[in-house]
């Protein structure tokens, strides 16, 4: 049985249960009333599959691969428009976040959705010393569709990465480690225990 | 007026060499002329930005900010936390206030900030330069001090997204903020009231993943600037500074447009303003050149 299986199974095919469970501020979804403002604030709105109240909905109607497997959650960009507007105060840019979340933490997201890859190397890069390094994130993510594409990528940012050196805001130097946190090995400490708390308690609701 | 001091967070893109690193300058130098000490937070580290959820869970994030509250807490337990950076404010005072409504919360970051032998209380206060700017000295005040009124140019305020909402500026509206157009008129050039792209987003950190969809976002806050003849636009956060001004010439070719507009920070704005030189006004760090305002600083 993989893991997410067995999440779904131990509620029981409740999967607005599962949701309030496990993603971040997941138990407001109920509260959604599904006037549909949040969904007209988007700045991405033409491009979500579901957009955030029909979300809202598929949860409570327990359509649970079609959520977590589209690529809807991962075209917020945080603007926080929908926050500030939604009548029932939901914290939506966060639901979307934790769905996020819980979707690649299931491996249910789709293996080739650029800003899940990309989130994931920001990660990665900022985890390794405290900070971001951003000429190392900038070449990751022009090669994460594999070399040739990497290239072309690459030449066509070439113009802007130029102006860039040119005006000392990047540095090719940086390539070799940049300065990260003194301490990244108790930042990492931190982000581990902060980690296993989590995970406890995600199983201690599935009990 | 004794200096003022507060505990700061700058960021990883303020960094030297980083895509932010002419915003650091430009506030240094604003700082120096409003004599404000800036004390950094001893080994800060990143925030996470709106972009380290996918493997960060909700717990590991607020982690990374109550840590750096963790540090300032010890070396700065007098002074508020003040960001330049958008999402680092966003992140930061977003952590405190989900830690100081929600005890377990707290325990639980407290738990994991024992790994490191921190601890967080979240009492000192998290907020924007702006707000500094704002708040404790004041339009009148800023304008006091000007030096050479940047006379004859005209700035679209773009606001953007992450210093205006959720949490807002001075009790301004989301839909309409203001405080960048008063601060332009303080500064003595002319603002755009009715620029309707200022507080449209960006793409933010989607401009990687997703240039194109971004791009087309960006296209219309240029877009926008040019019909009310803008000459430039001014804006407080690194992410919208740098995706409204690097991508013009990839839209150029996209669109067939023909972009050409300085973006600039308020900070820079103020340097000029206050008679600094071009390049400690950070000037030397626009892709896309602010022409008008290295003549007012040449002058
Ligand atoms: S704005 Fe709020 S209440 Fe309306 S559909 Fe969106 S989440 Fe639901
Ligand atoms: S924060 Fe996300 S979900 Fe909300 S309006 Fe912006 S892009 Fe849409």
């Amino acid at each position: 049985m993989t893991m997410s299986e067995a999440a779904a199974r131990s509620y029981r095919g409740n999967f607005l249960k599962e949701v309030e469970a496990n993603v971040e501020e997941g138990d407001w979804v109920k509260m959604c009333m599904q006037c549909g403002v949040c969904s007209g604030s988007c700045p991405l709105g033409p491009y979500w599959d579901y957009p955030p109240h029909e979300i809202f909905m598929m949860i409570r109607a327990n359509k649970r691969d079609e959520v977590l497997g589209s690529s809807s959650m991962w075209m917020c960009t945080s603007c926080y428009n929908c926050v500030v507007r939604c009548p029932r105060g939901l914290p939506i840019t966060h639901i979307m976040h934790g769905l996020a979340h819980y979707a690649d933490r299931l491996d249910i997201a789709p293996a080739d959705q650029p800003t899940r890859k990309f989130a994931k190397m920001f990660w990665k890069n900022l985890t390794r010393t405290g900070r971001v390094n951003e000429l190392r994130l900038g070449l990751a993510l022009y090669f994460m569709n594999g070399m040739g594409e990497g290239l072309k990528t690459s030449i066509k940012m070439k113009d802007v990465g130029l102006g860039m050196v040119k005006t000392k805001r990047m540095n090719p130097v940086e390539m070799m480690g940049g300065r990260g946190c003194e301490d990244a090995e108790g930042l990492r400490a931190i982000l581990d225990k902060a980690r296993e708390i989590e995970l406890a308690k995600a199983e201690k609701f599935q009990a | 007026m004794a200096r003022k001091e507060y505990s700061f967070y700058p960021g990883c893109s303020s960094r030297k060499g980083a895509s932010a690193s002419n915003y650091r300058v430009s506030v240094e130098t604003m700082c120096e002329e409003l004599d404000v000490q800036l004390n950094d937070i001893p080994d800060w580290n990143c925030c996470g930005a709106s972009i380290g959820y996918a493997a960060g869970g909700e717990l590991p994030r607020l982690a990374l900010s109550a840590r750096n509250m963790a540090l300032s807490e010890q070396a700065h337990p007098d002074q508020d936390i003040v960001a330049t950076c958008a999402a680092c404010w966003l992140s930061t005072r977003g952590t405190r206030d989900r830690l100081l409504e929600d005890g377990d919360l707290m325990q639980e970051t407290n738990q994991a900030l024992a790994a490191a032998g921190l601890k967080v209380e979240a009492k000192q206060k998290v907020r924007h330069m702006v707000e500094v700017l704002i708040e404790d000295f004041g339009y009148e005040d800023l304008g006091n001090r000007v030096k050479k009124p940047l006379n004859g140019v005209r700035i679209a305020g773009y606001v953007g997204c992450q210093t205006n909402r959720p949490f807002g500026i001075d009790g301004e509206s989301f839909e309409n903020p203001v405080y960048l157009d008063k601060l332009v008129e303080t500064l003595g050039a002319e603002s755009v009231p009715r620029y309707e792209k200022k507080v449209q987003c960006c793409g933010g950190a989607l401009a990687f993943s997703e240039p194109e969809k971004s791009q087309a976002l960006i296209k219309e806050i240029l877009e926008a600037a040019y019909d009310h003849d803008a000459h430039m636009i001014v804006t407080p956060c690194p992410v919208c500074q740098m995706n409204v001004e690097i991508y013009q010439g990839h839209i150029n070719q996209q669109y067939g447009t023909k972009f050409q507009m300085p973006v600039v920070y308020y900070s820079t704005l103020i340097s000029v303003a206050y008679g600094r030189s071009a390049k400690a006004s950070g000037l030397n760090g626009q892709v896309v050149r602010a022409k008008q305002l290295e003549r007012i600083a040449d002058q």
